[in-house]
């Protein structure tokens, strides 16, 4: 009841530009379904090639995540709780990802972690092993670009959780790796897991940084958004089709994950 | 933090939202061409159109010349969705036909021909046997064992006729990546990140030192044919006419050739 009052109660200065922010975010996905040529979905979703890119999707993303949140958790934790100097540069260096054209973090890793690149040239001449081309640098552009999600997300659960509880703990003879393992962990899980989902999407998304490192191979390296982008130049209809494939993921996937990890955080 | 993060991508988004032709031309006091000339080329042609953009300025200095170089199937994708281009140039036939089947072009008008070749990066390449200088070798006597190669995705020109000289080879799955045009391809070997990759004849020109090329007697099956016309619509029609003799006349077939490409 008080929310329809409250409701009712936004100032026209916020409702129409609110209003047209909706517009300008829902009438693109709403074009994408009416365009959609519904009689040729089955057609085309049958086709191994759009299993293949959506099963790579749905596999890097999930890989990146992972390798987001080992590297991830400790860093955001590093940058809320450590004192080290240098901590607000350490923080502006790693989100630099974020703002930064996938394009470009594609032309850098390319410089580092390519054949003639500094650290890909010694892993060629040492142990012969070549990344770019690779479904590992599909997993390696994507962590590129989607980790400062959940780095930012924890960092600011992080900081919002209340320390008394691991002073407690420390009072109580507990170490500080396990304080960390048994309270500040479950403190800001729906933390972990809101950046985890946003990190995942972005990584599932991810585009520039994929096809500049990681190159473009069916089954290998080909995502379904290198997919969509190729199928545009051929055959507009199926690149409809492989989009609208890749919003219901998406949509199912945050919707689920809404209901089941992230519930807390909308009760809170 | 979040908040700033995403304020500077909204005015990222912001400052990519320029119109490229917001101005048309129309006839100057003198009879040239004013104004704005849109031209959609495909990758291959960077370096000679961008040569022939300039002479035109000179020529008109009352004209701006803007050239959009991009593979030509995601040039016709985007002339079909309605952008407004005046001239659209084209790697082969297959994508200036899908403009003539969407009723933007009536008359296309051949311009030149490109063939592909090997490149390999300059310093050597795994799996790639340089020609023993016996005439023209085959794809087969040069690629003798697996190299990491790119070539042009089967969506573009290159790509297209990339895949039909593989087949004739016998060697269709040697390829390690699909690149979105032939620029990338050509890229990739300049860095040294594939042993080699196919490309046109006229890129191998642009590319100068850092990458060798071998002739392949596989390539005359595939002969792409560069058309170029102006669609319909074409918000400096004017221009655009004097662009496209511009590229037919004696001086542009020059500066083609000299860039590598053959006649049509």
């Amino acid at each position: 009841m008080s929310r329809t009052r409250e409701g009712a109660g936004v100032p026209v200065p916020l409702l129409v530009p609110a209003a047209l922010g909706v517009a300008f975010l829902v009438l693109p996905l709403l074009g994408l379904l009416v365009r959609t040529p519904w009689s040729e979905l089955a057609g085309q979703l049958a086709e191994p090639a759009v299993g293949e890119a959506l099963r790579l999707s749905l596999v890097s993303a999930t890989l990146a995540t992972a390798l987001s949140l080992v590297l991830g958790v400790p860093l955001a934790w590093v940058l809320a709780r450590s004192r080290a100097r240098g901590r607000s540069v350490l923080r502006a260096l790693v989100t630099v990802p974020l703002v930064l054209p996938p394009v470009v973090g594609g032309v850098a890793l390319f410089l580092v972690l390519g054949r003639q690149g500094i650290v890909g040239s010694w892993l060629d001449d040492a142990f012969g092993i070549t990344i770019p081309f690779t479904t590992a640098a599909v997993v390696i552009a994507e962590t590129f670009v989607a980790m400062p999600f959940l780095v930012i997300s924890v960092e600011g659960a992080l900081r919002a959780a209340d320390t008394r509880f691991e002073d407690v703990a420390a009072t109580l003879g507990a170490g500080r790796w396990t304080t960390f393992r048994r309270v500040t962990l479950p403190l800001v899980a729906p933390g972990v897991a809101a950046g985890a989902v946003l990190c995942w999407a972005r990584a599932l998304g991810e585009f520039g940084a994929t096809i500049t490192f990681a190159g473009n191979f069916p089954g290998t390296t080909q995502t379904m958004p290198l997919a969509v982008y190729l199928a545009l130049q051929r055959d507009p209809d199926a690149a409809i089709v492989l989009s609208v494939v890749l919003l219901a993921v998406s949509l199912a996937t945050l919707l689920l994950l809404r209901d089941r990890w992230l519930g807390r955080t909308g009760a809170a | 933090m979040r908040t700033r993060a995403l304020l500077v991508a909204a005015l990222l988004a912001l400052a990519g939202c320029t119109d490229p032709a917001q101005d048309g031309g129309g006839p100057a006091a003198d009879g040239g061409a004013t104004g704005t000339l849109t031209v959609f080329a495909a990758a291959s042609l960077i370096d000679v159109f961008t040569e022939l953009g300039a002479r035109m300025e000179e020529e008109h200095p009352e004209l701006d010349v803007r050239i959009s170089y991009s593979g030509s199937s995601a040039l016709a994708t985007q002339l079909v969705q309605g952008a407004p281009a005046d001239v659209f140039a084209s790697a082969d036939e297959t994508q200036m036909a899908r403009l003539e089947d969407a009723g933007l072009v009536t008359r296309a008008e051949l311009f030149a021909a490109n063939r592909l070749m090997l490149a390999v990066p300059a310093d050597g390449s795994a799996g790639v046997t340089a020609p023993d200088g016996a005439g023209i070798p085959s794809l087969r006597d040069l690629v003798t064992g697996d190299p990491t190669m790119a070539v042009c995705a089967p969506e573009v020109p290159c790509g297209e006729a990339a895949a039909q000289v593989l087949r004739a080879a016998g060697l269709a799955d040697v390829p390690d990546t699909y690149a979105e045009d032939v620029r990338s391809v050509l890229s990739l070997v300049e860095l040294g990140e594939v042993d080699a990759g196919l490309v046109y004849v006229s890129d191998v020109h642009a590319a100068g030192d850092a990458v060798l090329a071998y002739a392949f007697s596989e390539s005359a099956r595939a002969v792409n044919r560069y058309p170029i016309a102006v669609p319909s619509g074409a918000p400096n029609a004017e221009a655009a006419r004097a662009f496209v003799d511009l590229v037919l006349s004696d001086a542009g077939q020059a500066a083609l050739a000299d860039a590598g490409f053959q006649r049509p």
